[in-house]
């Protein structure tokens, strides 16, 4: 297998956005081809990584990198991290039993007997709430933080860890700094008013499908030569572009397509090709387009992403619930675990944080009645999220909920408490400021209430 | 190797010279530009030449007919002209050529499918998040709108029915301008209707000033029905006292209980002389042809930014007035002057031409707006385009132009790719237009716009038509794609690329002119 390149180029490209001109500045492609080549490039990566500016609020620490799995559609608490076998049948329905992990005192749903194995890695939140039970708000104040209806869209966890680990920030990789894999939710702008420039790449395709091409890295079925061909005819019949070389509009379209060349024809596009993982690898993962994306996004924070987003849908179970359950559980059972273990092989794990939840949980009273026939519905009272990594400890679990999961009985967690701990993880202030196309400096989180501090998750931090 | 010639390629593309800028004499460049100017045609242009003169800024030549018929077309109608329609306008020799054309178009039923689009982003009509005025509101307010639009409806008419409008969100369209907010309350309804129609952030104004304002829409009240998802607004009936602020302008209102206090801030908006709602519409109006407003942002007006020619904005204002409201006689008469017909390629090397209106400003085609463009070369196919709320009046079949969309809730990929608006906060700089990298790989590399090329039935007919002449074949690739003939040069490079690679055919050499010409600054702009 190719070793994976952790490449971070050095001081000789210019701050902001790399820009190469050509082959010649390109040390780190002739290291590859030696097995020792990875080893090389991991140290000059650090070395690299240690000369970085520190943001205006981007000092300390640890983490570099975040997964979030986005289980949308809002998955139950209770088929999940949070089971209530003695709530009885309205309440757990066929899902009786648990499964004891590897620390006492911790059960989840037994459909997850490989999360149970490894819960050291991690720990669980049972008592997020924000009381929100419509999909577009929850998943806005669930990604953001900020309650909907400020007549503004702030940008979700990912676009602001874009703007603050990324090209203005060190950050010196061709993949742009913020990745989903592999579509777009579409419930909210992930942007908000931080404006395209922080927009995600959003790859398409299907990491399962016999190749994954991201698209437009590469031309399908176009031959280098033609492609050549084409490149060199479209500078020689850019004549609007030649009249008006000094344009700045103009400028700034060059230079998009300078970045695109430089994706194109560089090697930005290998982090997506599984066929160099071995077999058992992309097996362990699970064949499936979740356990895929699980797979590539471990790749992605090993080149050096700072923030990976896997949208996996199919959590709205209103109907069919408990059919759903049985399919998608053994599917983020064994998609998340290989994740969490893998990356913890490769040292990773203590530098990415890596988070699970949805918009909400479910209804923890089954609605056994008609047209749900034994569904759950929305519920944003109490609901959980896996954290892993980043300096979150492992093994904890964070807060309860009441007998049945309907309330949270200690520790209430809202989203504004867990994404300011996981900023603070990144070196990001969550006290300090956006900034906006008006000159608005808006604050990155709303601030706590007066009197009191920001209620951090410093008992696993 | 191939990496290398690839990479070698890529630097030789970016770096490539650019033209030597020392000429003193400007010459009509070819084939983007006609004869100078010194004469107004117009009020605005005599407005525009004080302003230029003052600054000592030479204004650019006229831009050619080949220009200026996809110009307009993309301006007015959002629309490129078919071969036949550019032929037939350069072929005409009538020397007001230009102005039937502009009427032409302003007549045609796409001018109102395009600007309800516009309309649309202003008045941010979406379904769902953080607009919530849900589907089926969505497609009566769009259809009132572009109905308003269609009929020519003054557009103070417009806004008082948008400002006073009571009743059902399904049954009287126009009330769904106070759902579509972010916050019912007070305040969040007159930051609104403040960026709507007087082109003002008031968050940025002093808080007693604002008060005023706010106190309008303390009494809007919102009541649901036995109906799914209708929603009545109206004056609150709930007894109230006698409201007494202070607009503004200084203007004191008194408003008693039995009045709806809406109509007595629209009858104060309306009124001549208001200092807001028609210097507003005119700024916006002129920015959406030439790029920046006179007064720039054109939806922030305030003391500390004043307008880069007052004349020309007292001109347009009373222009307005005078023509009662009628936005299409605002539009022929910009439409009309040589300001607007001006070339992209200022005179000199002034950075600020385009500010001052020497110019006409290059810029990427609007998401729609390119990719209605892309499916129509293709010769149909269209877009799929995906919803996230699973109910009925949100399915959209492929084959409808995405001007057309009516729900910023309805989107695409390539669509948000390229800058749509997420209709937040009806701010005009929620429309991106900043070039990106992804944009530029997707319409290179992506399967998608591969297939439009190859797949195209409009590039098939053609090939056909012309019997594979290869001569013809570049004309009319150009002609479809730019809108223009090929410059002899042009011609020359096109035709010994189809002869350096015989070995592809007719058919891929000219799919590898059209990824190109589709690739090229001049489709992907308006100039």
């Amino acid at each position: 297998m190719p070793p994976l390149k952790i490449e971070r180029p050095g001081k000789e490209f210019r701050s902001g956005r790399p820009a190469r001109a050509g082959a010649a500045s390109r040390p780190a492609s002739f290291l590859r081809r030696s097995g020792a080549a990875l080893l090389i490039l991991a140290a000059l990566s650090l070395a690299a990584g240690a000369e970085e500016p520190a943001g205006p609020s981007a000092a300390g620490g640890r983490a570099r990198s975040v997964i979030q799995i986005w289980l949308w559609g809002g998955p139950s608490h209770l088929d999940t991290f949070d089971p209530k076998p003695e709530a009885g049948y309205d309440y757990c329905g066929p899902f009786d039993k648990t499964i004891q992990t590897n620390i006492p005192g911790i059960q989840i749903n037994e459909l997850l007997p490989r999360l149970a194995k490894i819960a050291d890695k991690y720990s669980i939140i049972r008592s997020l709430t924000h009381g929100i039970d419509g999909h577009e708000t929850a998943a806005y104040i669930t990604q953001t933080g900020h309650k909907p209806g400020e007549a503004l869209s702030y940008p979700s966890v990912g676009a602001v860890v874009a703007l603050f680990k990324g090209y203005e920030h060190g950050y010196r990789g061709q993949l742009p700094p913020y990745i989903i894999l592999t579509t777009s939710q579409g419930r909210f702008s992930e942007v908000g008013f931080l404006g395209s420039k922080y927009k995600p790449l959003v790859t398409g395709g299907d990491p399962n499908g016999k190749t994954f091409a991201v698209e437009g890295l590469s031309a399908p079925g176009i031959s280098s030569e033609r492609q050549l061909g084409r490149w060199d005819l479209l500078k020689k019949l850019d004549t609007l572009g030649r009249t008006m070389p000094a344009d700045p509009y103009f400028a700034s379209f060059d230079r998009s397509l300078n970045e695109a060349h430089e994706l194109i024809t560089g090697d930005a596009a290998r982090v997506f090709d599984l066929t160099t993982e071995k077999d058992e690898v992309r097996d362990r993962y699970g064949r499936t387009r979740f356990g895929q994306s699980c797979l590539v996004a471990r790749r992605l924070v090993e080149s050096g992403v700072p923030y990976v987003t896997i949208n996996y849908g199919g959590w709205d179970t209103h109907k069919q619930h408990f059919q759903s359950m049985r399919q998608k559980l053994p599917e983020l059972d064994n998609g998340l675990s290989a994740l969490l273990e893998d990356l913890a092989g490769r040292g990773l794990l203590e530098s990415t944080v890596v988070w699970c939840c949805g918009e909400f949980g479910r209804t923890p009273r089954i609605l056994w009645e008609a047209p749900w026939n034994g569904g759950r519905g929305h519920y944003g009272k109490c609901f959980s999220v896996l954290v892993a990594g980043g300096g979150f400890k492992g093994g904890r679990v964070v807060g309860t909920s009441d007998a049945r999961g309907e309330t949270v009985k200690e520790r209430p967690v809202t989203p504004q408490d867990l994404i300011a701990s996981l900023y603070t993880l990144l070196g990001i202030d969550p006290d300090g400021r956006l900034p906006d196309s008006q000159g608005r400096n808006l604050p990155l989180l709303p601030p706590p209430t007066p009197g009191t501090s920001r209620n951090l998750l410093r008992e696993i931090m | 190797m191939k990496k290398t010639l690839l990479l070698g390629l890529a630097a030789g593309l970016l770096l490539a010279p650019a033209s030597s800028g020392a000429d003193t004499v400007r010459r009509p460049a070819a084939p983007f530009e006609g004869a100078g100017w010194t004469a107004p045609a117009n009020f605005i242009d005599t407005c525009v030449l004080a302003g230029l003169g003052k600054r000592g800024i030479k204004p650019a030549p006229l831009c050619s007919d080949e220009i200026f018929v996809r110009r307009v077309y993309l301006d007015v109608i959002g629309t490129l002209p078919e071969p036949a329609e550019v032929t037939a306008f350069l072929e005409d020799p009538r020397p007001d050529k230009r102005s039937a054309l502009i009427d032409t178009l302003l007549a045609r039923p796409e001018f109102a499918d395009y600007w309800s689009l516009k309309w649309c982003d202003i008045l941010r009509v979406k379904a769902e998040f953080p607009i919530n005025l849900w589907p089926n509101a969505v497609q009566a307010y769009h259809r009132w709108i572009r109905d308003s639009l269609r009929e020519n409806l003054p557009y103070d008419r417009f806004a008082r029915a948008l400002l006073t409008s009571s009743g059902s969100n399904f049954r009287v369209p126009p009330v769904n301008f106070y759902r579509a907010v972010q916050g019912r309350d007070a305040p969040s309804i007159a930051r609104v209707v403040a960026l709507t129609f007087m082109g003002t952030r008031l968050e940025s104004w002093p808080a007693e000033r604002r008060a005023g304002l706010e106190a309008c829409f303390s009494r809007i009240a919102y009541k649901k029905t036995a109906e799914w998802k209708e929603e009545i607004v109206q004056l609150d009936p709930a007894p109230a006292a006698v409201i007494e602020t202070v607009m503004a302008d200084g203007t004191r209102l008194k408003i008693p209980p039995e009045q709806d206090p809406r109509r007595v801030f629209a009858d104060w908006l309306l009124a001549p002389g208001n200092p807001w709602f028609t210097r507003s519409i005119v700024n916006r109006a002129w920015s959406w042809f030439m790029s920046y407003g006179i007064i720039h942002e054109p939806d922030d007006l305030r003391p500390d930014n004043p307008p880069v020619n007052p004349e020309l904005l007292a001109g347009l204002e009373k222009y307005l007035v005078d023509n009662k409201y009628d936005l299409k006689l605002l539009f022929k008469a910009i439409l009309n002057s040589n300001t607007y017909q001006q070339s992209s390629i200022p005179d000199g090397n002034n950075p600020e031409s385009a500010r001052f209106f020497a110019c006409y400003p290059v810029r990427q085609l609007e998401a729609e707006v390119l990719i209605d463009a892309l499916n129509w070369i293709a010769g149909g196919g269209g877009e799929e385009y995906s919803s996230p709320i699973p109910e009925p009046f949100t399915f959209t079949p492929r084959r409808q132009r995405s001007i057309l969309l009516s729900d910023g809730s309805i989107t695409s990929p390539f669509l948000e790719m390229f800058g749509r608006p997420g209709r937040d906060t009806g701010l005009e700089s929620e429309r991106s237009r900043q070039p990106s990298a992804a944009q530029r790989m997707c319409l290179m590399n992506s399967s998608e716009i591969q297939r439009k090329i190859t797949m195209s039935s409009r590039l098939q007919k053609m090939l056909a038509s012309v019997k594979w002449n290869r001569e013809l074949i570049i004309e009319q690739t150009y002609l479809i794609i730019l809108s223009r003939r090929p410059t002899r040069e042009e011609a020359e490079i096109a035709a010994a690329y189809f002869q350096a690679n015989t070995s592809l055919g007719y058919k891929a050499a000219n799919d590898d002119l059209a990824w190109t010409l589709i690739n090229s600054k001049e489709f992907l702009c308006r100039h």
